[in-house]
């Protein structure tokens, strides 16, 4: 068992250590070849250009995603507890860009026994173009489970998540 | 320049909200799918234990190996995969099937993947079989610089052979 950080040692604005990967055709293959994802728009350039990519075949959002899980969990130790990730495409990952997610603290709290904290977070390019942004809820260890957040207030997608917790009964 | 239809909304669509579609059932969930899987996303990095090292992760407060959460238990499955009609139909000199957008079917001639929010509750384990049902729940649409533009939002529910929530997701397809 390895804690990498408690929930009491995390500062709100604080900024965790990215994820970087070069998204070359082998990078977006040996995903595909896992998530079964051999769809032409990112297997053939001219696909690509189809579908109004001049530059041809493009990245699988999924693995923006990944990349974004991968930063937290790098950060968070094996733990913690990744409860919601939220993440919008608005941009295209192009053939071998350099990709490097972040990741920023902006908020911390404590709902029953959970230690959240909140991490808005982006997947940036080697142009330093943010081209998905999104955030992260991650239950962290704590030193001491009756401390109380330092923001006080809650965080509205964690009570969304609470709330559908009920709903659906799982005490898992 | 076509004339624009003034709404993307389709009778298929109004017929459909909040209809759980047919639930899929995914294989059982191996070992080494996890490992491969967390290969994949780490590569070339070793990924961490906790995907592959039973010993290691029956130490941490999980008890055992578990998937990373954005795993797929429905990749590869041994019918329907993206392309697979049409590519045996190729083969066996069979009608093509109707063709489908890369990312779904649905209002106007183009798709594209507009984001997520995941949820996650339990686990994903070895040995774990997951069943998967999706509806759609809502529309919006507005005119954006791509002309009318539709944002579909379908959720999708799964649950293990528990019968307890593993993962809602709520996926945004904008169809123009």
């Amino acid at each position: 068992m390895a804690i990498n950080v408690y929930f009491e040692d995390v500062e709100v604005g604080q900024e965790i250590p990215g994820f970087t990967r070069r998204t070359d055709l082998m990078n977006w293959n040996r995903y595909a070849a896992v998530n079964d994802e051999f769809i032409p728009i990112h297997m053939d350039d001219e696909a690509g250009r189809q579908w109004q990519n001049e530059r041809g075949a493009f990245g699988m959002g999924n693995l923006r995603t990944a990349y974004i899980h991968n930063m937290v969990r790098n950060w968070a130790g094996d733990e913690a507890d990744i409860r919601e990730v939220t993440i919008q495409f608005r941009a295209i990952n192009q053939k071998n860009d350099l990709l490097t997610t972040t990741g920023k603290v902006v908020e911390k709290t404590v709902v029953g026994d959970d230690h959240l904290v909140r991490i808005d977070t982006n997947v940036v390019n080697q142009d330093g173009a943010g081209t998905a942004p999104g955030y992260v809820v991650v239950v962290l260890p704590s030193k001491d489970g009756d401390r109380v957040g330092d923001s006080g207030k809650p965080l509205g997608s964690v009570n969304q998540f609470l709330v559908a917790r009920r709903v659906v009964g799982d005490d898992a | 320049m076509t004339a624009q239809s003034a709404t993307l909304v389709t009778q298929d669509m109004i017929d459909s909200k909040d209809v759980w579609g047919e639930p899929r059932v995914s294989w059982p969930v191996s070992a080494s799918d996890i490992r491969k899987w967390a290969q994949a996303v780490y590569w070339p990095e070793v990924p961490p234990r906790i995907y592959w090292d039973e010993e290691y992760a029956k130490t941490t407060k999980w008890g055992g190996i578990i998937a990373p959460q954005e795993f797929n238990p429905f990749a590869w499955p041994l019918e329907g995969a993206y392309g697979q009609a049409a590519a045996l139909a190729e083969i066996t000199g069979a009608p093509r099937p109707e063709s489908t957008l890369p990312m779904g079917s649905g209002p106007g001639l183009h798709a594209m993947n507009g984001g997520q929010t995941m949820r996650y509750y339990a686990p994903i384990r070895p040995g774990d079989v997951i069943t998967s049902t999706t509806a759609l729940v809502d529309w919006n649409e507005r005119a954006t610089r791509l002309g009318l533009t539709m944002f579909i939002t379908h959720e999708t529910r799964w649950t293990n052979r528990n019968d307890v929530i593993v993962k809602i997701t709520s996926d945004v397809l904008i169809h123009y």
